[in-house]
């Protein structure tokens, strides 16, 4: 708990709501073409970067700076809509590089407010895993370069619970044993998640009929909630208040590193595949710099450091055979291989549909 | 007298353990060594001592304070201007009651009120934006209680003073003012205090980069009970101790004036 | 002058144009009803219990010498001071299954599995109850210091009972204080989000809930707007209401 610093406040994060950008729908690519060029002296540009709270390590500006002679600025942001309203809020926010969640650089995109990279200026993205190409939000990495990614399960009290969780069924309609001991993410595409799995939908669908289905599940499971909560699940397991909840995997770690009794699984259903990306303004004038500082977060020996310090699996592949196998030994989930994680479903940009998901979580948590 | 008495005094010591047993709870937490604070592990200071070095809580504390005294400042301006003003006007209800309205309207309208001009006008949310949403609020309050100040007053001392040639400045500092003190006095405490406190028109209206201390509090009870909240709990009970305490010395010097 | 315009200009403001009234209409979907419903149903079991305790609190403290007088009601005003999260929080350690209670519970062997208390309705109408508690009792308090004493006492020695005394004499002079009380708790908790999220733990939804949702997250300000004005309109009412009362107790008293 003494780490209060290093939770990233709103994890994985949300594609409903923040669509002032979304008239377009969201699938249209109009961002706009850096022109990146090759003899500006980079040292002489400096960046403002948007990055969550506690989702870098501290020391990120200082290396930064050594290493290729930029100074950066790292300004916090607590969720994605906090930092989408920023950005678009305004022509120029002052803002170089942002970090937001795949579907929100998705929506940044169709709105022409970030660029297509200069992919010249960024031999490092060969580092990455080959299937990030595929992602749905952004097919080919034209415009967001992926920091870190993962997937939802559920988080676990292995010496509370007399049984080994296996199926979003083991929340959505728990044993008696649980009853009153389990909690579900409270943002709106997290919420709705088990229960879409669990029917066999997508997670991403836009179905009234499977949405009425999902919220029909998720109001018969409320009662046997002890809370719906996306930020301090894993202290409820510590303390044992909880025993079983629905986490990001990432933040899971957080509680396993302060009880190895505490275990992650990734339901038999099935679950998803989210990224949180690097994506340089349109109106940046720091464009090279810009793609410098992408270039060297991406290099193996830099973004291997990034996962040790935070704690998230980074889709780079010479990174990720970097890292000590000690790591994937105490945190399970940071062992998990791109085709383990390719099964999840990409979360995508629902557009002007996203509201579809805001009215079910009104619903279903004011039942 | 009747048997009433004794009911009535069982349900006010009642009362009494509700209001001070969860603060005496965080108190007794904040000596708690262990990093768990429903755990409890042994006596001492180490989380006192531990938030020094906690630089979010330190920066945040200074923009709250820095909040509060350019607020109280401009709060008191305004509020005793408004008030002399609508004194002098001899204005009727309607605007008395539009002038104190922020300090009755629920704090979450008053913030999305204020947001949605700030957005309107293109003003980017930041600590800037924080002191003009809580000038506002507390303005309010100035002018209720330097209103009542001023209905007590004879206006006869303030002519008296124009009779025997002062000018009107004159008459304002040497003695208008002196005999509002009290009230600009409480105003100004009450203005403090309220902007110190204040989380949701802040939560609203400030921008992401500069959060105010209450709103690094917000996000830290978020992530459940931790130490360093039952510490800061316990040094902001002390202040408000101190505070209240000094405002009645004060109020009392000042009324004897 | 500044918050003048505010106030007008904010609500409606920019962002309504062009004027429809769609949004009232959404408002009044079932599920947004029930919302409100439920809004108004803790707020006014928050005002209640706020009454049948701090009614007897102003009652006894009245009836007290001048110098306890004073101290009694600093001793009241003082938790009021302290930060509000910070008094919430410390219901959250109180009423934790872990938590001061149910371990004190525990370990006296009262029970053997933690009573469920935190994140229900009932925590969330403690929590505020605890909030607002003393805007509760000062009003109350006031009016019934203004009362003759000799009244009650003539009432008493007149033969009436303590009851009957307090519900002929007490009581209806006390009834501006006992309204404004009740408006004084009733409105914060109206529009209050932060207690239903964190004693209710998600699972209460209140208007102020929907309206910061609709801010900050659905971003669809006008929407929030509208629950923005329904509270201001629930608040005008009742003041309005309360004035008109209190003229008709003053009447005939």
């Amino acid at each position: 708990m003494t780490k209060v610093g290093k939770y990233k406040f709103s994890a994985a994060v949300v594609a409903a709501g923040a669509l002032l950008l979304s008239a377009c729908g969201g699938s249209s690519n109009n961002a706009t073409s850096a022109s990146v060029d090759p003899n500006v002296d980079i040292t002489t540009q400096k960046l403002v970067i948007s990055n969550w709270a506690g989702y870098y390590p501290e020391d990120l500006p200082a290396k930064v700076k050594a290493a290729i002679g930029v100074d950066i600025t790292i300004t916090n942001h607590a969720t994605n809509e906090e930092v989408m309203g920023k950005l678009t809020a305004s022509d120029d926010s002052g803002v170089d590089i942002a970090f937001v969640s795949g579907q929100y650089a998705q929506a940044l995109a169709s709105a022409g407010k970030i660029v297509n990279f200069d992919k010249s200026a960024i031999p490092n993205l060969a580092n990455l895993y080959p299937e990030v190409a595929d992602l749905a939000y952004d097919k080919g990495t034209n415009y967001s370069a992926p920091y870190a990614w993962g997937t939802t399960g559920i988080c676990y009290r292995s010496d509370l619970i007399d049984f080994t969780p296996d199926s979003w069924n083991d929340l959505l309609n728990p044993k008696d044993s649980v009853k009153g001991k389990t909690t579900m993410l409270a943002t709106e595409r997290w919420l709705a998640l088990p229960a879409m799995k669990l029917l066999g939908y997508s997670m991403n669908t836009t179905n009234a009929d499977e949405i009425a289905k999902a919220k029909e599940q998720l109001v018969k499971t409320k009662p046997t909630l002890l809370a719906y909560d996306d930020t301090a699940f894993y202290t409820k397991l510590v303390s044992g208040e909880a025993v079983l909840t629905e986490a990001w995997d990432g933040w899971c770690n957080y509680g396993i590193a302060e009880n190895p009794n505490i275990k992650f699984v990734i339901p038999k259903e099935g679950s998803d595949l989210w990224a949180d990306t690097m994506v340089v303004l349109s109106s940046s004038k720091n464009k090279e710099a810009a793609h410098a500082f992408i270039n060297y977060i991406l290099q193996p020996d830099v973004h291997a450091w990034v996962a040790n310090n935070i704690l998230y699996k980074v889709p780079n592949k010479a990174a990720t055979e970097s890292l000590d196998p000690a790591l994937a030994t105490s945190y399970p989930n940071m062992g998990l291989t791109p085709a383990e994680l390719l099964k999840g479903e990409v979360v995508l940009d629902l557009g002007t549909d996203s509201k579809l998901y805001t009215d079910l979580a009104t619903e279903v948590t004011s039942s | 007298m009747p048997k009433k008495i004794n009911l009535s005094l069982i349900i006010t010591l009642v009362v009494l353990v509700f209001l001070y047993l969860p603060i005496m709870t965080v108190v007794g937490l904040s000596f708690n060594t262990s990093s768990n604070s429903l755990i409890w592990k042994g006596f001492g200071f180490d989380w006192y001592q531990n938030i020094w070095t906690n630089e979010p809580i330190i920066s945040s504390f200074q923009r709250t304070i820095f909040v509060a005294l350019v607020t109280t400042f401009f709060s008191l301006l305004i509020g005793t201007t408004i008030s002399i003003g609508l004194n002098k006007m001899k204005a009727g209800g309607f605007l008395r009651t539009f002038s104190t309205a922020p300090a009755i309207v629920p704090d979450l309208v008053l913030a999305i009120g204020l947001l949605t001009t700030f957005s309107t006008i293109s003003l980017s949310l930041n600590l800037r934006t924080v002191i003009i949403s809580h000038t506002v609020f507390c303005t309010a309050f100035v002018v209720a209680i330097v209103l009542a100040r001023i209905g007590l007053m004879d206006p006869s001392i303030e002519e008296a003073s124009t009779d025997l040639g002062a000018g009107p400045f004159k008459t304002l500092f040497k003695v208008t003012i002196p005999q509002l003190m009290p009230a600009l006095i409480a105003g100004a405490v009450l203005s403090f205090t309220l902007s110190m406190d204040e989380f949701v028109i802040a939560f609203f209206t400030n921008g992401p980069e500069t959060p105010t201390l209450p709103m690094v509090i917000y996000s830290m009870i978020r992530f459940g009970v931790t130490p360093e909240i039952n510490v800061l709990g316990t040094l902001l009970l002390a202040i408000s101790f101190v505070g209240v305490i000094l405002a009645q010395r004060i109020g009392k010097v000042a009324d004897s004036i | 002058m500044l918050f003048m315009s505010v106030l007008t200009a904010g609500r409606f403001g920019g962002v309504n144009t062009p004027i429809n009234f769609d949004n009232f209409s959404r408002a009044t979907d079932s599920i947004f009803v029930q919302v409100i419903l439920n809004s108004l149903l803790i707020a006014g079991a928050t005002a209640i219990l706020s009454l049948l305790i701090g009614f007897p609190t102003a009652l006894f403290i009245s009836r007290l010498s001048r110098k306890w007088q004073i101290i009694l009601i600093v001793a009241i005003i003082l938790p009021y001071w302290t930060n509000f999260l910070v008094r919430t929080y410390a219901w959250l350690v109180l009423l934790n299954n872990e938590g001061i209670i149910n371990k004190f519970l525990r370990n006296i062997g009262l029970i053997d599995k933690p009573i469920e208390m935190l994140y229900t309705s009932g925590a969330v109408i403690v929590g505020m109850t605890y909030l607002y508690l003393p805007l509760m009792i000062l009003p109350i308090y006031a009016a019934l210091e203004k009362i003759d004493k000799n009244l009650t006492e003539a009432a008493y020695d007149l033969g009436s009972s303590a009851w009957k005394s307090l519900r002929t004499v007490s009581i209806p002079l006390a009834m501006p204080g006992i309204l404004i009380g009740l408006i004084f708790v009733f409105v914060p908790s109206l529009g209050n989000f932060v207690v239903p999220e964190l004693l209710g733990g998600g699972k209460t939804v209140m208007i102020g809930n929907l309206v910061r949702d609709q801010f900050l997250k659905a971003r669809d300000w006008p929407f929030g707007a509208t629950f923005a004005l329904i509270l201001t309109l629930i608040l005008v009412i009742l003041i309005s209401l309360q004035s008109y009362v209190s003229k008709r107790v003053n009447i005939n008293a």
